[in-house]
């Protein structure tokens, strides 16, 4: 459904991406995981097209997006639903309006109608009477819940999450978690996460991938990433201070300090 | 010239930071333009976000009105007054008239309502668009198959071309108003005198070279508010940066242009 080949992005002097490769099948439900500022936003935001790799290819069901224009990359973003980490909703718009986004722009359906189907998808996600409501009106779980009933308004084929769980307390992290299960479950969708948070990825993931110096180290289930003889990913997985990605980092602080 | 040890090092220290500003400039200038012929191409492709466009007129008009009104008021009987102690001294005085209105339309009308509009308007968008960047909401856009620059940068656009001038033709008006306030109340002159010498040596060209001052400022205000705003990074840091930026560069670029159309539309 989607594959990424040889995927490299830097900003300034910055190497953001240096060589991705990943395949995502049909139905998988794929977690990218990795620490903060290992450029998992900046993966996620390639496989939209919301960022242009500097060389790479990334096929969406077949179609090489990066080297498509604008307009072309629009029909392709309508496969797409996502949600941000901090849900990205508009303030400006009341919540019936943010969920209804899409189906404003891309379809001819009277407000009457949209706010309906607002209603609806917002019913699935688990929120009832708030369609009136502003987005700074919501909790952070709340708010998490619109974005996701945003991104899955157009009926979209894939759903790209971008830390969903981070920011949430315990119990509102698990519930997202069992909404994105529900949402593969109910519309049959290829799923991207990307995360740092083990406990959440072991929930949802089908296959786990690890990210790391701008490469996927390692993908497997998640009872193969568990079992992990990569010292990296072990270290990473565990949530331990002590190993080689803290070795790694302590040696580039030095390098960097020495200049 | 020899430069020898640190002097050396001092003048490559600079000519590199130079270099760098110069590069930094060069391309900041670029993007800028590069907005501008984006948004040019959007412009004309259906859909047409009519909606947001009459909304950004409002919040443009709103946001400034008030404050063009009294600052033209009082810039037009201050003219009045100025003009009337320097045209006592060669018996001019019923000239004032004319002074006021050429003043206001060609030049303190559309520069003025810039300038302010800059401060408020161009500012505020720099300011919501910078706060959309920095939470994400413009990725959103994105992944809602809409086009930012289409759906959050045209209508701005638009709006600014459009308003200005509107604005401009009432700060002129009050303006000139202002000036027959003070002529005929403090200066003792007449009304009817006064306003005859501002519509028989006002012409066509006046006004229009004034409204077509505006509309370029229009365009430079939201185009630099959008560009701010659009291209914020670091946070609520960097929109506070955005804002203040655009308010400042779109101020130098008004009074700029204003120098160069004026030299071209006299
Ligand atoms: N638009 C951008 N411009 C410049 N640098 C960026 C941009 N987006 C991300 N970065 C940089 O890329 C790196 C990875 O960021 P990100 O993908 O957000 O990390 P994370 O894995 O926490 O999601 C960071 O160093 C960040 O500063
Ligand atoms: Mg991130």
């Amino acid at each position: 459904m989607i594959k990424i080949v040889e995927l490299k992005k830097s900003f300034r002097n910055n190497q953001v991406l240096q060589g991705v490769d990943l395949e995502i099948q049909e139905g998988e439900s794929m977690v990218v995981i990795g620490g903060s500022g290992s450029g998992k936003s900046v993966l996620i935001k390639h496989i939209i097209g919301i960022l242009r790799p500097d060389t790479g290819r990334i096929y969406v069901a077949g179609e090489d997006i990066t080297q498509l224009n604008e307009q072309d990359l629009n029909s392709v973003r309508k496969k797409f639903g996502m949600l941000f980490q901090a849900a990205a909703l508009f303030d400006s718009l009341s919540v019936w309006e943010n969920v209804g986004f899409g189906l404003k722009q891309h379809t001819g359906l009277s407000d009457q109608e949209i706010r309906e189907k607002a209603r609806e998808k917002l019913a699935m996600v688990g929120l009832y009477d708030v369609e009136d409501l502003r987005p700074s009106e919501l909790s952070g779980g709340m708010q998490k819940r619109v974005g996701l009933a945003r991104a899955i308004a157009l009926e979209p084929q894939i759903l790209l999450y971008d830390e969903p769980t981070t920011g949430l307390d315990p119990i509102n992290a698990d519930m997202i978690n069992n909404l994105i299960i529900g949402m593969r479950e109910k519309l049959n969708v290829t799923s991207v996460a990307i995360t740092h948070d083990m406990v959440s990825a072991y929930k949802i993931a089908d296959r786990i991938a690890m990210l790391y110096k701008g490469k996927i180290l390692q993908v497997g289930t998640p009872r193969e990433i568990q079992n992990t003889d990569n010292p990296f990913v072990r270290q990473f997985i565990s949530g331990s201070a002590v190993g080689p990605i803290t070795e790694d980092l302590e040696k580039e602080l030095m390098e960097r300090s020495a200049k | 010239m020899e430069l020898k040890g640190q002097g050396a090092g001092y003048v490559t220290d600079l000519l590199e930071v130079l270099g760098d500003w110069i590069m930094e400039g060069i391309e900041e200038i670029g993007k800028v333009i590069l907005l501008f012929f984006k948004a040019l191409v959007w412009a004309f492709q259906p859909p047409f976000f009519l909606r947001n466009t009459i909304k950004q007129m409002l919040e443009v008009g709103v946001h400034s009105i008030p404050v063009v009104l009294i600052t033209a008021t009082f810039t037009g009987m201050v003219l009045a007054l100025q003009t009337h102690t320097g045209f006592q001294r060669f018996n001019a005085e019923s000239l004032v008239g004319t002074v006021v209105a050429l003043s206001m339309t060609r030049e303190l009308g559309p520069v003025l309502t810039g300038l302010i509009v800059a401060g408020r308007a161009g500012s505020a968008m720099a300011a919501e668009l910078g706060t959309m960047r920095v939470t994400e909401q413009i990725d959103a856009l994105y992944t809602l198959a809409t086009n930012p620059i289409k759906y959050l940068v045209v209508p701005r656009l638009i709006a600014g071309l459009v308003m200005l001038p509107v604005m401009t033709v009432l700060s002129d008006i009050v303006g000139i108003y202002g000036g027959l306030f003070v002529s005929v109340t403090i200066l003792d002159a007449n009304r009817t005198v006064y306003l005859r010498r501002t519509w028989d040596y006002l012409t066509f060209n006046d006004i229009y070279s004034g409204l077509l001052k505006a509309a370029v400022f229009g365009l430079i205000i939201s185009l630099i508010g959008c560009y701010k705003g659009f291209y914020t990074q670091g946070g609520a840091e960097g929109v506070g940066k955005a804002t203040t930026g655009s308010v400042v560069i779109s101020s130098m670029l008004i009074l700029i242009s204003d120098y160069f159309l004026t030299a071209i539309l006299f």
